[in-house]
């Protein structure tokens, strides 16, 4: 993967409708995508994350700033003069063409010789095995197959970036599970810029290199899948990916490395750079699976009662009450030599595993 | 009360008593007088009520009139023109007023385009009437053209209608996939949109077609000497005495037009 | 967050002109066409109501009220004294009462020919539309002839009718106002017919089912359940057909033979013998405007049931 930038969209925002009905979809959003790079717009619905799709392709314009493909700024030019295609989501495929012509449409309006169109449309076809229905028409293969042709016929014309619309919320649970491993081998094989926009977070985390995480028309933390996970950087992030604890505590020290926090029960305990947080009282996010449960109640960082005990086959999970009244969730994982028979109403003490504590911004 | 409920017919929600006997009454009584003329016109005899044998003679009869045989040419001619001219303006007509932002002056497109649905025709072949006569005076050109842009006027919302009604069930993704897929704007137009809207577009130049053939009253009232269409020759018979001629006539008229309206209607279903 | 107060960009205000732009020009090759044929001459006509009737035809270029004041009006030649037209008015009278006979005949065969379609199974129910709509599309002289060839003297039902010794003489019934109302609900009917399957086809069968349960019968079932539902179905279809049998022309002309005028017939007239083009002028624009008034109603309606739907 190399670092040059691909796509650079430098505060770009975009307003629908004007005056009293004016919705701002996008809010001065910067974000650098790099070459060769898997890239995923993450968020709810009505985050902007489509918009900003649309804008990269060409389908609408921004109100305000710029967006560049490799250096060139391309924010006004029309979709079918950019290197750049789309896999919509209802995948849009052309019903009055069969197959292979669907996939060859983008290169016949590129006005390439027939020989190399059909020379890149039967390879298209080997790349996602769809060899045997060349001349069907679309209506008559399954979702899945449409989204093969979807995918063919983007990549077909070898863009510089693929921009993929949530492809896959279409198919059901297995089909969408191959696809992602599809997906992943197509943007290694062709080493096409792939800018992926899902809802759905497991889906980002297994697939991409990189995940933009987005709410209400804002970018709020861009990093790797581990990044985003472990050091969520404000709240809705770490609510919007997987499940979290939020506590207050009290910063005590704070270095551009590390911190220190005064927690309720009145321990200390470390956590990492608390960035730009001024405030005495923060806000802290500590994920389930990172507690350690203890009988040893008095030397933990934490104590309290247990409320409720789940159990669901390789994990069981406890509601604790703590000493400051907060409820906190802990998921402990049932192998053999960890101790996990506590029981509603018991006391015990929670230890977090070093660095697991994240100070958030908000 | 009760178990006499039971006792009869069993209990319909749907049903309503006596309404599926007019129904019926009102599908035979639509039919019987088109049958009925149908019928005669394979009459032996000239009567249109006494059956006298089967015959093909009215429609040698009617082959051979060089009147109707102008008459019946002429039609063709100006629903030809008339309904092509029709398609290609309302296509474009609606290409400017569907899937688009609301602009100013829409709803006066709107209206212009459906007026002839909503004037009396009456009243639009005299007001035809009052002007191109002051032009035929002024040019002394008694030509077709008269009949054919009056034809073309109102034959315009009938080929609106089904091209308007294609054009909003289909889906703009297409159209934006294929200029994501480098299409210039007249390409996709070609490539895409034309194909697609294309059934749409025969259904309203058949509609166009049946509805220039059977004008009556805006013909009459354009027409100059000499240029009688089918229906305006029928019309003008009426003074004389009626044969099976006119029956003859008619049923081929109207084979015309169920052929053309079975076809929109097929058209219409395929897409559903 | 910036304070910027223009809500558009100019790229995209341009794009916006430049889309209108566009659909004004695909729509205005049709525009000129119905300006040419359809509404330049109603201006034409107008302005033609406010002159002075030529001798043969044609006008005299000379301001008259005369036009419009015939529509009503009769000036006696010799004396000058001003009386009500009474063969106008009577022709008015005749136009709207034909024309709402109609119309309720029309609702009474339409309503259950509605509601039979509207309760077949889906599959057919195509078919029965399309038998509804054949005779629509068809040439509705060819109807008209339909319906006078039977009625005739000599015609098909007298023949039959005599045949069963039920008359001696054949009943004169072509040529009068009666067949005339016969031969409009006979071509308008597909019109009633149309809007009443629409409403009814979205007719929820659960509320019916809900009236029975509530102990309705099925009159009150009727008139309490189905027909406020598909009322707005009921008033399209009677302005549907009250509209073209108040400007009929074809029908009266073929089935009254003459005698019996309606208002279509009586602009003809002053085309032809009556050498009156003002007062044609004057008749067919007030016509027009009764017809304007019937679907100003008709649109309002709509409006209103639309918003209920919504």
């Amino acid at each position: 993967m190399s670092n040059s930038v691909s796509i650079k969209v430098h505060q770009v925002s975009k307003k629908f409708g004007h005056d009293r009905d004016e919705v701002i979809a996008l809010d001065e959003v910067s974000v650098e995508i790099r070459e060769n790079e898997f890239f995923t717009l993450l968020g709810p619905s009505g985050c902007g994350k489509t918009t900003l799709l649309r804008l990269i392709a060409g389908f609408e314009h921004p109100s305000e700033g710029d967006i560049f493909l490799n250096d060139e700024s391309i924010a006004h030019l029309p979709p079918y003069l950019r290197p750049v295609n789309t896999v919509f989501q209802n995948y849009a495929l052309f019903p009055h063409m069969t197959v292979s012509e669907n996939i060859g449409f983008g290169l016949s309006m590129q006005d390439k010789p027939p020989t190399e169109i059909d020379a890149t449309v039967s390879e298209m076809l080997r790349l996602v095995q769809m060899e045997a229905l060349r001349d069907r028409r679309t209506d008559q293969i399954s979702g899945g197959q449409q989204q093969r042709v979807a995918l063919a016929r983007a990549l077909a014309p070898h863009p510089r970036v693929l921009l993929l619309d949530e492809p896959l919320s279409a198919l059901d649970y297995k089909l969408r599970k191959g696809m992602q491993i599809e997906l992943k081998r197509l943007q290694m094989e062709t080493g096409i810029t792939f800018i992926f926009v899902t809802h759905d977070q497991e889906e980002a985390l297994t697939m991409s290199d990189r995940i933009a995480v987005m709410n209400k028309g804002r970018i709020l933390q861009v990093g790797s899948p581990n990044d985003i996970y472990d050091h969520p950087s404000e709240r809705f992030v770490a609510d919007f990916i997987g499940d979290t604890n939020f506590l207050s505590a009290e910063l005590v020290e704070s270095t551009s490395e590390s911190s220190l926090l005064k927690l309720a029960s009145g321990k200390t305990a470390s956590a990492g750079p608390s960035g730009s947080t001024l405030r005495s009282m923060v806000n802290i996010a500590i994920r389930p699976e990172q507690a350690i449960l203890t009988s040893d109640e008095a030397s933990a960082e934490f104590s309290g009662t247990v409320t409720n005990v789940l159990y669901s086959g390789t994990d069981s999970v406890f509601h604790i009450e703590l000493k400051s009244g907060e409820e906190f969730i802990a998921k402990v994982q049932n192998s053999g030599d960890t101790r996990r028979d506590w029981k509603t109403g018991q006391a015990l003490g929670i230890n977090i595993q070093p660095g697991a504590i994240q100070i958030l911004r908000d | 009360m009760i178990s006499r409920g039971i006792a009869s017919k069993p209990f319909s929600v749907r049903k309503l008593p006596g309404f599926t006997f007019i129904a019926i009454l009102c599908f035979a009584l639509l039919y019987a007088p088109i049958v009925t003329l149908v019928g005669y016109s394979f009459n032996a005899g000239n009567s249109l009520a006494v059956w006298e044998g089967f015959s093909l003679q009215w429609y040698y009869a009617a082959w051979q009139n060089d009147k109707v045989q102008g008459a019946a040419i002429l039609s063709v001619i100006i629903a030809l023109q008339a309904s092509l001219y029709a398609t290609i303006l309302a296509t474009m007509a609606a290409l400017g007023t569907t899937r688009t932002r609301n602009f100013r002056g829409q709803t006066a497109i709107y209206t212009m385009i459906n007026q002839p649905l909503m004037v009396p025709e009456i009243v639009t072949a005299v007001a035809l009437l009052i002007c191109f006569a002051v032009i035929k005076q002024a040019t002394d050109y008694h030509g077709l053209v008269y009949l054919v842009i009056a034809h073309t006027a109102f034959c315009i919302p009938f080929a609106y209608l089904p091209i308007r009604a294609r054009l909003e069930g289909m889906d703009k993704s297409l159209e934006i996939a294929a200029a994501d897929l480098y299409a210039t704007p007249w390409r996709c137009f070609r490539r895409v949109t034309l194909p697609l809207l294309w059934p749409g577009i025969l259904a309203g130049a058949m509609l166009a077609f049946v509805i220039s053939l059977d004008d009556v009253v805006i013909t009459e009232f354009v027409k100059s000497a000499g240029q009688d269409t089918l229906p305006t020759y029928m019309l003008g018979q009426l003074r004389r005495v009626i044969t099976p001629e006119i029956n003859a006539i008619s049923t081929a008229l109207l084979a015309i037009s169920v052929l053309m309206v079975s076809l929109v209607f097929l058209l219409n279903r395929k897409k559903s | 967050m910036s304070q910027n107060t223009s809500p558009l960009s100019i790229q995209e205000q341009l794009a916006r002109q430049q889309e209108t732009k566009t659909n004004w020009l695909l729509c205005t090759p049709a525009l000129i066409v119905l300006f040419l044929a359809a509404s330049g001459p109603l201006l034409v006509m107008l302005f033609y109501s406010f002159l002075t009737p030529g001798d043969y035809g044609g006008v005299e270029y000379q301001l008259s009220f005369d036009g419009w004041m015939n529509v009503f009006l009769f000036r006696d030649i010799f004396d000058d004294v001003l009386s009500i037209a009474d063969a106008h008015v009577a022709i008015f009278w005749r136009s709207i009462r034909l024309s709402l006979m109609t119309t309720i005949t029309c609702l009474i065969l339409g309503f259950p020919t509605a509601y039979f379609i509207a309760t077949r199974p889906r599959q057919s129910r195509n078919f029965w539309l399309f038998l509804i709509t054949i005779p629509f599309w068809t040439n509705l002289l060819i109807r008209t002839f339909a319906i006078m060839e039977v009625i005739r003297n000599k015609g098909i039902v007298n023949n039959l009718l005599i045949d069963l010794d039920l008359i001696q003489q054949p009943i004169q019934m072509l040529y009068t106002d009666f067949a005339i109302m016969l031969g409009m609900t006979y071509v308008y009917l597909p019109l009633m017919i149309l809007p009443l399957y629409a409403s009814m086809e979205k007719l929820d069968f659960g509320l019916i089912e809900a009236g029975y349960d509530l102990y309705a019968t099925r009159i009150r079932v009727l008139r309490k359940v189905i027909i406020p539902l598909i009322k707005p179905g009921i008033i399209a279809g009677s302005i549907l057909v009250f509209i073209p049998s108040l400007g009929a022309f074809v029908t009266p002309r073929v089935l009254g033979g003459g005698k019996n005028l309606m208002l279509g017939n009586l602009i003809e007239l002053q085309f032809g013998q009556g050498r009156n083009w003002p007062l044609g002028a004057a008749l067919s624009i007030t016509l027009l405007f009764i017809v304007m008034a019937a679907l100003l109603l008709y649109v309002k309606n709509v409006q209103k049931s639309g918003v209920q739907h919504d």
